[in-house]
């Protein structure tokens, strides 16, 4: 994992001293709230419902051991003993003090951590896959570059007042876990003609208000333009997107007011127009450098098999199950990425209290290369364990209650914090992503039903993501009463999909009942058990999917 | 209001002439560019020192004919969470060589100074009681730059690179 060097370090130092001046200004009284909001946002400081949010950097998703243990000490100092995961691989805490954010941003800053640009209208944390480096699929690891993106966009000062907010996602595995298409900007890492990596550039996705699939603006642009593109992109988008309506400023509104191809061609020309002096050319001995830090661990040379996982998935139906579903393969013979699964009935998908976090950050250390990802899916990866160490994993795992196995399954709910948290929020969550995930509390039904994303939002601004799940379900308030609509049909992979609504809303306690409904729908018009869900409503179409979610009605 | 430049309050110099204004024989004079694009030729060969206000939806491009005769470019935040122009000192600076002064005006809070100082203003009004020690101190806020834009900081992998030049010369 990247690690600071004298210059990281001063940087997220010198900004925790300068967020302390801030809110030393603020609590007395010399800084307006007014005022003071764009500045805490770009440090991810929010007012909630309830008190004060700090939202954390992870930047693309990856901890290791002291880091989470860190979050584990702040969560138990600051906060009340948990942290919440989100879908943009951060980490959330929800109940620190304004007064206590400074000590938390230099407890951060001791472990090379920062809450820098988490929220505002700034480049957010860039995002990546969660198997960066592990996985089987990937032309090259996509972090040096992530970690390059990080660094020219923090506190990046013609770029730190935009329209609005903008995030940036990487991928290059031919399965897109990062969901780039639905990025204000997503770089997909591919080869060109003449077999050289570069990235695809894709601009104008996003959720919220009004959801888009980004479009392909460029389709390959070099290593060495990369940051230099970006910026044209960025100059664009700053000087043009609008600024009259918060709702319709982001990045992607631009781009289909314009259209692709004229945003396309300014772009383009504001990049030619670039003098060399005003170009990014980062020495090759830089990416070097930040390159080596994501060198594959010492794995050791192992065969496929292992007599010890062979017996541990023989040994019990339940430990059978979890490795089939919580299990990645991995690029190293002999060795997996373990998916831990973060949502529990009561709480919030995400949340993990800071004995797991500390549990994690154990197993990380002692079977794990000290690497642990979070995945967007709200759960948390242990991207490199030994076959052989897999029994210990789960048999500590079990113990802290991290051992759900509908890793991608029907349980493996995507929400956001709902009304319980949010003051942006119509209607709950957290309950109705619970009561969906009774649905397939049955585990010969979840695997029965197989891949099935589900995802919910309390509201338009679509934290949730539901409009790339399979189903999709969103919060709307309708005269003081909670409803739940209902999309099917998205999907946030290479294949990128909005849902569309169903129809009238449902109450409550009918969005369960309904989802069975769907499911058992499902299952008897799917071909076989190979066709997925997504895959047989896009032969089948709407119509019967529909027509039994309303089935009660 | 206080008038700083470089980080010193200086008096401001300049009068804004309005759209159809009668030109003053001499001294330094600030017109917008609507009005600099109709009368550039009289403006330009007056006795005047001349500064143009650009709208921070305006294409600095407009006058870049003229760019080296002009001393003054002021620039304009409505609010100060509007960043347009940032990107357009950058352009003048960086693009288009601008070496006049680039001056703030609007909602000038002292949280946006070193983002200004670092996109190539080197003047801003700013309604704070003691604006240079507030200039020096956001000026210095952060010791590094991760990114070249249109100040002298250079940007952190320079620096490393020359240290690692250093280190194999060694």
């Amino acid at each position: 994992m990247y690690r600071y060097d004298e210059f990281d370090e001063v940087l997220v130092r010198d900004r925790a001293r300068q967020f302390r001046g801030q809110v030393d200004r603020r609590l007395k009284g010399e800084l307006r709230e007014e005022h003071f909001k764009p500045l805490r946002l770009q440090n991810g400081v929010y007012l909630q419902l309830h008190a004060y949010m700090l939202r954390v950097a992870i930047p693309y998703g990856q901890l290791n051991a002291s880091k989470l243990r860190q979050l584990a000490d702040i969560a138990d100092r600051f906060d009340k003993g948990y942290g919440h995961f989100t879908t943009r691989q951060n980490v959330q805490f929800n109940w620190i003090r304004l007064a206590d954010m400074p000590d938390v941003l230099d407890m951060l800053a001791d472990v090379e951590m920062h809450a820098i640009q988490t929220s505002g209208n700034c480049i957010r944390n860039v995002t990546s896959d969660h198997l960066a480096g592990a996985n089987r699929d990937e032309i090259e690891d996509p972090r040096p570059w992530c970690e390059i993106i990080r660094q020219w966009s923090t506190f990046h000062p013609e770029f730190s007042s935009l329209p609005r907010k903008f995030k940036i996602a990487v991928t290059a595995g031919a399965t897109d876990r990062a969901a780039v298409r639905v990025h204000d900007i997503g770089l997909h890492m591919k080869r060109n003609a003449d077999g050289n990596v570069g990235f695809e550039v894709i601009v104008g996705g996003g959720l919220g208000r009004t959801p888009f699939v980004g479009v392909t603006i460029r389709d390959w642009v070099s290593k060495e333009d990369l940051l230099s593109y970006l910026e044209a992109n960025m100059r664009v988008y700053n000087r043009y997107g609008r600024r009259d309506n918060k709702y319709k400023a982001r990045i992607k509104i631009l781009v289909t007011e314009l259209g692709p191809d004229i945003y396309r061609r300014q772009v383009e020309e504001e990049f030619a127009a670039q003098r060399s002096a005003e170009k990014i050319a980062l020495p090759q001995a830089e990416i070097d450098r930040i390159a080596a830090y994501f060198a594959p661990p010492a794995f050791e040379e192992l065969p496929d098999a292992s007599p010890v996982f062979e017996a541990f998935r023989s040994e019990a139906r339940d430990q059978a199950r979890w490795a089939r579903n919580n299990l990645r393969a991995h690029r190293a013979p002999g060795y997996a990425s373990v998916h831990i699964v973060l949502k529990q009935q009561g709480a919030a998908p995400g949340d993990a209290t800071s004995g797991q976090m500390r549990i994690v950050a154990d197993l990380a250390e002692r079977y794990g290369f000290d690497d642990v990802r979070v995945a967007h899916e709200q759960d948390l990866v242990l991207p490199h364990v030994k076959l052989d160490d897999i029994p210990a994993v789960y048999d500590s795992l079990k113990r802290a209650g991290l051992h759900a196995s509908g890793a991608g399954l029907g349980s493996d709910v995507i929400a956001c914090p709902g009304l319980d948290y949010c003051n942006l929020s119509n209607a709950r969550s957290i309950s109705v992503a619970n009561e969906v995930q009774a649905v397939f509390a049955d585990p010969d039904f979840e695997d029965e039903v197989g891949p099935l994303h589900i995802n919910v939002s309390g509201c338009i601004n679509a934290c949730g993501h539901h409009h790339v799940g399979h189903i999709g379900i969103l919060g709307v308030d309708k005269k003081g009463e909670e409803f739940y609509q209902v999309l099917f049909g998205g999907r946030a992979d290479e294949k990128a999909a909005i849902g569309a609504i169903q129809g009238p809303g449902l109450r409550h306690e009918e969005v369960a009942p309904a989802i069975q409904r769907v499911i058992d729908a499902y299952l008897a018009l799917r071909r076989d058990s190979s066709e997925t869900f997504i895959d047989a409503f896009s032969r089948i179409g709407q119509g019967p999917f529909r027509e039994a979610l309303y089935a009660a009605s | 209001m206080p008038l700083l430049r470089l980080g010193r309050i200086e008096d401001d110099v300049w009068t804004p002439v309005g759209e159809a204004q009668e030109l003053p024989e001499r001294g330094a004079i600030l017109v917008s560019l609507s009005r600099f694009t109709a009368d550039h030729e009289r403006l330009l060969a007056g006795n005047c020192a001349l500064g143009v206000s650009l709208a921070n939806t305006d294409n600095p491009a407009d006058i870049l004919p003229w760019i080296s005769r002009i001393s003054l470019i002021v620039l304009e935040f409505p609010k100060y969470t509007d960043g347009r122009a940032f990107s357009q000192a950058q352009l003048l600076r960086r693009r288009y060589g601008y070496a006049g002064e680039i001056r703030a005006t609007g909602q000038v809070l002292r949280d946006q100074l070193r983002l200004m100082i670092r996109t190539g203003f080197d003047a801003m009004l700013i309604d704070e009681a003691d604006a240079e020690a507030v200039y020096q101190l956001s000026a210095a806020e952060l010791s590094e730059a991760y990114q070249a834009a249109s100040d002298s900081s250079e940007a952190v992998f320079i620096k490393r690179q020359r240290a690692r030049e250093v280190s194999a010369d060694q």
